[in-house]
């Protein structure tokens, strides 16, 4: 057994790994990043489309890229790169047990962060019925055999749910020389992104089918086809409105899981993302132990993934050099709930006991969560107990959009730590019609172009 | 060349056959019209065995059970398969039939086996902390135990492989012809002569049957539709039945060996012999089915549904033994729930018939009980590990995350006697792709170690059968093709 000894571990080298390996490394900690693939930037590597690095970069780079500008930035820091090499297991006490071809590594460190990244759901998780058959892939295993690979999963597509990655790859196996015959969504609004919609399905024509999910897969070798109805409310298909497509592969992109195997090892507790529940240092229920990116909850935009990198990073470090970082269960917590309207909000306290180093820190307390539904004119406001103490107007909100505010230190020292905070929405007096209503769905598509 | 026995089906009652005629000196050939082992009804199956108070008192599933039970641990032993003796119960919940759950009593004690009946729900919930409250009484068989279905075929079959017996994959029999003192066996690719035929071939069983002229019986597929859960660690620990009725033993909910939550099967009488595929109305039955036992099961942990069907004779009975129409033609068939718990027994079983239909069986001097056994690394110590991996590296290479399973475990099994040939294959000798991520992050890896290991294209590996493939051609060619110009040369 290989041991080695570092100051902050990182599990992952993704985006949200390199990010908090780079800034770890720039508090100037031994920083050991370990990654199960022999390549690094993890699923970025195989999103060769473009649409990322707005605001990290500044500019629209494909996801490789992206990537690339991290990993350039490698040879000049002090960071131990492990790569083709698999965390099994984890401890409390912050020891690493990993495998690759030349044996087991045990790493003992100080802090680390966790930074695995999410893996896609599958059909056992939507209980599609029907047969068996080959042609049924995940969206992201079939960008993997289209972009990585180089070879086509298919020749006509279904494609259920319209994640991000979903409408992606109609785009992408349109170019490719495939036929994508439908889109099927079962919200009654798309999952993904506006910019993905107009761009991956709109500009070629791609149907999108709202309020509808597969009803049947066929064909017992491979798909032969697919049936889609619509549903009720309830998500119940609605008998009589079934459609056939006629296909040879159905991709799911039906939402993504944070993954979190290692993490329970070492009994990091988790929360309603699936991610581990965090204070506002990124810290878990553990002393040393951080977490960022979509290991903790699913990001929209990789940028913003990098940017929550960073501060575990930089946390992890100042924690391996004996600064105590409050972790979710000391004392002087405040406890952020996702109220009328939130589907979940992050931190999930907030720890009144600031040490020193940060008193006063502007851009400390970020909050980040996803509204359950799509609504308009909406306030996003906080309050604690009975006091309201944030309030921000918003023209439209949506599930696919991950809202992003910080809690300012002058806000948060007044407030009275006995009573929770409480997020929520509340409706906006305002008069609509429904031509503004379409004229403003553009101008948001827009405005997330440009990201917060 | 002429065969001694020539065994139709390469589920767990032709491996199982295969593996006992192999402890004699004759030749002997496993036609199975599937790509693999276990490809069929045994790989859909709850893999239960049972304890054996369930059937008919006077049937041969009654007999095979009880006879079958106690055959595990030295087979399992000998050919290192997993298998745990973890008990099941008959749950009785409030309002529902007491008496039946004494009948099952009496039926366990008169046949030996052991067995009692709990009704304090205080030691109930104390050896299963999740079953519903409204349990009124529960039939305790500690000697019911689970097993992998398709591990156990796969072993018996390599065993069997070991000791000589020949296996013939993608070869469907068409015709059976009666020669004097033998048969000919037709297949599309190739034609056997053997002195004995032992049909095992599950739900074809009867049009096999027929080929000698022998109708006394019909298969009547029923089918089964399954939820698996992900491993829940200490939720459950032991199977759990309802208490079941004259057609089904009902929607159990169980452990699987590895440590998944099973629920399942439901009872559907099907026309069709190949319809596997899962239903609306069917996987909503499987879950009321389980949620009465065990309220609390989190259904959020599904990662897959599947259907098996079930070659339940229209006589509701295990056939076994020579078939009254044709000497020399031997019946393994109607093998349904117990199959897999008796197919132990119905293999010693129909080999003693064979004997006494004066076919002489020399028992061979060089019988290989076991195997080698095959590495599972995730069950591995970290010493072990790190002495595997020093051995050989590919053991450090994580195919599988879900379940780390290796490369040099995915090699492994396709080096084997009988070893996997298509992703399924790999899947049920090592667990790669059976994991909650199913295979999403696997199967790519997968792929192309097959193609590797069997010098083939990646457009060639298949899933199953020769029209699983899973690729259409590289994208280069297939862009040249079919590609519409892009959206701007279009406009221009």
């Amino acid at each position: 057994m290989i041991e080695k000894e570092c100051d902050v571990a990182v599990i992952g080298a993704g985006p949200a790994g390199l990010a908090a390996a780079t800034e770890a490394d720039k508090a100037g900690c031994k920083v050991m990043m370990i990654d199960r693939d022999d390549g690094l930037g993890g699923i970025l590597q195989q999103c060769i489309h473009p649409g990322f690095g707005l605001i990290e970069f500044k500019e629209e780079m494909a996801g490789p890229e992206y990537a690339q500008r991290y990993i350039d930035m490698l040879p000049n820091t002090n960071i131990e790169v492990v790569k083709g090499t698999m965390v099994l297991d984890m401890t409390s006490d912050k020891e690493i047990y990993a495998i690759n071809e030349q044996g087991i590594v045990k790493i003992v460190a100080k802090s680390i962060v966790l930074a695995m990244g999410c893996r896609e759901r599958t059909r056992g998780a939507i209980k599609i019925p029907g047969y068996r058959p080959t042609g049924v892939y995940t969206a992201g295993t079939a960008q993997r055999f289209v972009n990585i690979e180089g070879f086509m999963p298919g020749t006509k597509f279904v494609i259920l749910g319209s994640g991000d990655i979903g409408m992606i790859m109609a785009r992408r196996l349109t170019w490719e020389g495939a036929k994508v015959q439908a889109v099927v969504e079962i919200l009654p609004f798309p999952s993904g992104l506006v910019r993905n919609k107009v761009q991956c399905l709109d500009d070629y024509g791609i149907p999108l089918y709202l309020s509808h999910t597969v009803v049947r897969v066929h064909g017992r070798d491979r798909v032969t086809g697919i049936t889609i109805a619509k549903v009720d409310d309830a998500w119940k298909p609605i008998p009589g409105s079934e459609i056939f497509f006629d296909c040879d592969t159905l991709l799911l992109s039906v939402g993504l899981i944070p993954e979190n195997e290692v993490s329970k090892k070492a009994g990091v507790k988790l929360g309603k993302t699936n991610g581990p529940e965090v204070n506002q240092f990124l810290q878990t229920n553990i002393d040393g132990i951080f977490a960022a990116g979509n290991v903790l909850q699913v990001h929209d935009l990789v940028d913003n993934v990098s940017a929550e990198a960073r501060k575990a990073g930089r946390m992890a470090a100042m924690s391996a050099a004996g600064t105590k970082i409050p972790n979710l269960n000391d004392g002087d917590s405040v406890p952020l709930v996702a109220g009328n309207g939130i589907g979940y909000v992050l931190p999930t306290k907030i720890n009144m006991a600031i040490p020193d180093e940060f008193v006063g820190e502007s851009g400390l307390v970020k909050l980040s969560l996803r509204v359950k539904k799509p609504v308009n004119d909406q306030y996003l406001k906080v309050k604690n107990g009975e006091t309201e103490i944030y309030k921000k107007a918003f023209k439209y909100m949506r599930p696919s959009e991950m809202i992003l505010f910080e809690l300012k230190p002058e806000v948060l020292s007044g407030i009275d730590a006995s009573q929770s905070l409480e997020v929520f929405l509340e409706p906006k007096e305002v008069e609509t019609t429904e031509e503004t209503t379409e004229e403003v769905t553009e101008e948001s598509a827009e405005s997330t172009e440009g990201g917060e | 060349m002429l065969y001694d026995y020539c065994i139709i089906g390469a589920g767990v009652t032709g491996t199982a056959i295969a593996r006992e005629l192999s402890k004699y000196k004759a030749k002997t050939i496993v036609l199975e019209k599937l790509s693999d082992i276990a490809s069929e009804s045994t790989k859909a199956n709850s893999g239960i065995v049972h304890a054996g108070f369930d059937a008919t008192t006077g049937t041969m599933k009654a007999e095979m059970n009880v006879k079958g039970n106690p055959m595990f641990d030295e087979l399992c032993s000998d050919l290192y398969i997993p298998f745990n003796r973890m008990g099941s119960f008959v749950v009785c919940l409030a309002g529902q039939n007491m008496d039946y759950v004494e009948e099952l009593y009496q039926h366990g004690v008169e046949r030996g086996i052991p067995i009692e009946i709990i009704k304090d729900l205080d030691e109930i919930k104390k050896m299963e902390p999740n079953i519903s409250n409204d349990t009124e009484a529960v039939l305790y068989a500690p000697t019911a135990g689970v097993i992998s279905p398709f591990k156990l075929a796969i072993a018996m079959a390599e065993c069997a492989n070991i000791n000589g017996v020949e296996f013939s994959f993608n070869t469907p029999v068409q015709s059976i012809e009666k020669l004097n003192k033998s048969f000919i066996v037709d297949t599309p690719t190739r034609s056997i002569q053997a002195r004995a035929v032992i049909n095992a071939a599950g739900l074809y069983a009867d049009e096999i049957s027929r080929m000698i002229g022998d109708a006394s019986f019909k298969i009547l597929p029923r089918r089964g539709e399954y939820i698996l859960l992900d491993k829940i660690p200490n939720f459950l620990n032991h199977v759990l039945f309802p208490v079941p009725t004259k057609k089904s033993k009902g929607i159990l909910v169980s452990p699987t060996i590895d440590g998944n939550i099973f629920i399942g099967p439901n009872a559907e009488d099907m026309e069709s012999k190949v319809d596997l595929s899962t239903t609306v109305p069917g996987l909503d039955e499987v879950m009321e089915g389980g949620k009465k036992l065990v309220p609390t099961i989190p259904m959020g942990e599904s990662i897959t549904n599947f259907a098996g069907l079930r070659a339940v004779s229209d006589n509701n009975d295990f056939i076994i033994g020579e078939s009254q129409v044709a000497s020399g033609f031997f019946q393994a068939s109607g093998i349904q729930s117990p199959g897999l718990s008796s197919c132990l027994a119905i293999a010693d079983t129909e080999v003693e018939l064979i004997k006494q239909a004066g076919f002489d069986l020399e028992a061979k001097e060089n019988f290989i009980a076991t195997r080698e056994k095959p590495v599972v690394f995730s069950e591995l110590s970290w010493e072990e590990r790190a002495a595997l991996i020093e051995k050989d590296p590919r053991f450090g290479h994580v195919i599988c995350r879900c379940e780390t399973v290796t490369e040099g475990e995915i090699v492994q099994a396709i080096k084997r006697p009988i070893g996997a040939r298509t992703v399924d294959g790999v899947k049920f000798r090592t667990r790669a792709g059976m994991g909650r991520c199913q295979g999403g992050f696997c199967s790519p890896r997968v792929i192309k170690l097959l193609a590797r290991e069997l010098g083939k294209n990646l457009n060639d590996v298949v899933k199953r059968e020769p029209g699983t493939r899973y690729f259409f051609g590289e994208t280069k060619d297939f862009r040249k093709l079919n590609a519409q110009p892009a959206m701007e040369e279009r406009e221009e």
